[in-house]
């Protein structure tokens, strides 16, 4: 009975949250619903016995990924005027999307109700045997039967980002670097120097 | 626990009620620890600067966080008129919730344990990182440039060095074998030799180091309180709070700082084992053990604040990346390897 009631709320918060994603006019508020649906479907996964994808949910895209987010979105001066206009340039487009979307959610429910997948079964109940936990059932199979593909995905993601790291430096030769080291070696009497200067002999300006 | 209610109760019930008994029985204690480390963080400081700190309500001055909270209590709370309001009056909660409760995994002693997950130092990890949001939050939607550039700094101060935390966490589990927060005490019985914790182990301890350096930046305690700088921000994030909700960010940055200093327990310094593994030392109970290295550890960290002074904001993001995220990495390497070489996982 917990079961139930904890796999309803998460679903509908998870759905109300999503839906208030799209439909709050303020982008910052969105991102924050944004978070709140992955928090719930978190809730889902763990209701499912997938506890490890869950806490990876939670620190990589609540954690990390959302918090860039809502970085950029709430540095950005948004004009909500200019927002909502393209509306209806847009909706053909829009609709495009959503049907395709429906149609892949349609196309996933079928396949887990046929049976062909052995990921899940549709009873909610996990597929990995009992006494085995999650992480290594997974460390498993990605540290085993996939870890070409694993270590492609690795190296992939390291060219990405040393691709955007590329890209996206600048050389600054206006600003002084901070030599740390210097700074931390210096001491008081090679810092101040007492000096005498003659009258209006003491700055260089 | 729950056995004990199910004489009673059918298994449902008896299970919430246990659990909601296990949440007041870790909650309450932790609200008075909090009360009475504040006035420890006080009374060190003063001590360090050669003044007597808290003395006058209750005997030593030992009531004066009461006091305090009775007055925070009686304020009026203003919420600015240019404020977001609902997340205005959210952040507090989030911040204080979230302290509460990664202390649901925390080992008391062998079996006092809320939530005795196998993923319990990832739902640690996970949590921590949920505490940004009240930081962000409160910055957005006060509507103030300082409260602003505080959340900016603040969350890119605890993104950063959960990236070295994480990768010193990775060190103890490969070397525990499980993210299971009793398991984790468990590996540390005579780890080295008679010696009871990670820390002895000459390949864990600059982790260690590490992490009580880390964990500062993390709860944004001295010398890395830049969030707070009054010099530069006025109050940081939680300038436009007055009240009740600036007081839930004071008790929630003390219960994180409380749980940072558990956590060196639990994962580096044997938990609630006594540091050496001699059966005499295992009549005194676990939790004692437990309290008194979170103690230790808490003196540790008032002392580094009555210590050190303030970083700059670009020797602490060079801390966080340039020294901690590769000599984490390097470690990650040299532990996994050590230990594939010992045969360890065999």
């Amino acid at each position: 009975m917990i079961q139930l009631l904890a796999f309803y709320l998460f679903a509908a918060l998870t759905l109300a949250a999503g839906a208030l994603t799209i439909l709050s006019r303020n982008p910052v508020h969105s991102v924050l619903w944004l978070i709140v649906a992955f928090f719930n479907a978190a809730g889902l996964m763990v209701l499912v016995g997938a506890e490890f994808i869950a806490m990876l949910l939670v620190i990589v895209y609540v954690g990390a990924v959302a918090v860039l987010f809502l970085f950029v979105v709430m540095m950005l001066n948004i004009d909500f005027a200019a927002l909502r206009a393209g509306f209806i340039k847009n909706f053909p487009l829009g609709i495009l999307l959503a049907a395709v979307l429906l149609a892949e959610v349609l196309m996933g429910v079928g396949v887990v109700q046929g049976g062909a997948l052995q990921l899940g079964t549709p009873d909610g109940s996990a597929p990995v045997p009992a006494g085995t936990q999650n992480i290594e059932a997974i460390g498993a199979v990605l540290y085993g039967k996939y870890l070409f593909l694993f270590e492609v995905a690795g190296v992939i993601l390291l060219v990405a980002m040393i691709g955007a790291i590329v890209l996206t430096h600048r050389e600054r030769k206006d600003v002084r670097g901070q030599n740390i080291a210097r700074q931390v070696a210096r001491r008081p009497d090679e810092a101040t120097v007492n000096m005498q200067p003659d009258v209006g002999k003491g700055v260089s300006l | 626990m729950t056995e004990f209610f199910s004489q009673w109760l059918p298994y449902e019930w008896a299970w919430g009620l246990a659990t909601l008994c296990g949440i007041l029985l870790i909650a309450f204690p932790l609200m008075l620890a909090v009360a009475m480390i504040i006035y420890v963080d006080r009374k060190i400081w003063a001590a360090m600067a050669l003044r007597r700190g808290p003395n006058v309500v209750g005997p030593l001055g030992l009531l004066q966080s009461f006091a305090d909270g009775l007055k925070v209590m009686l304020q009026e709370t203003i919420i600015p008129s240019s404020t977001s309001k609902a997340l205005f009056l959210l952040a507090p909660i989030v911040t204080f919730t979230v302290a509460l409760m990664a202390w649901a995994v925390i080992p008391f002693n062998g079996g006092a344990i809320l939530a005795d997950i196998n993923v319990g130092l990832l739902y640690v990890l996970a949590v921590s990182s949920l505490g940004v949001y009240g930081t962000i939050v409160a910055g957005w939607s006060s509507n103030s440039k300082y409260p602003f550039f505080s959340a900016i700094r603040a969350s890119a101060q605890m993104i950063s060095y959960e990236v070295s935390i994480g990768f010193i966490l990775i060190c103890v589990v490969l070397w525990a074998g499980t993210f299971n927060m009793n398991g984790i005490v468990l590996a540390q019985k005579s780890h080295v030799w008679l010696l009871n914790g990670f820390v002895f182990n000459p390949l864990l301890f600059p982790m260690w180091v590490m992490f009580l350096i880390s964990g500062m930046a993390e709860t944004q305690r001295a010398p890395f309180d830049l969030t707070e700088a009054e010099s530069e921000l006025v109050a940081g994030y939680q300038t436009e709070y007055s009240s009740m909700a600036f007081a839930l960010y004071w008790l929630g940055e003390y219960a994180n700082v409380l749980l940072m200093c558990a956590l060196n327990a639990v994962l580096f310094w044997g938990g609630y084992l006594p540091p050496l593994d001699l059966p005499v030392l295992y009549l005194v109970p676990g939790w004692i053990w437990l309290f008194a290295k979170i103690f230790l550890f808490f003196f540790i960290f008032s002392w580094v604040k009555a210590t050190v002074p303030r970083y700059r904001y670009d020797q602490l993001m060079r801390l966080g990346w340039k020294v901690f995220l590769p000599v984490s990495l390097l470690f990650v390497v040299l532990v996994s390897g050590w230990l594939m070489y010992t045969g360890h996982f065999a």
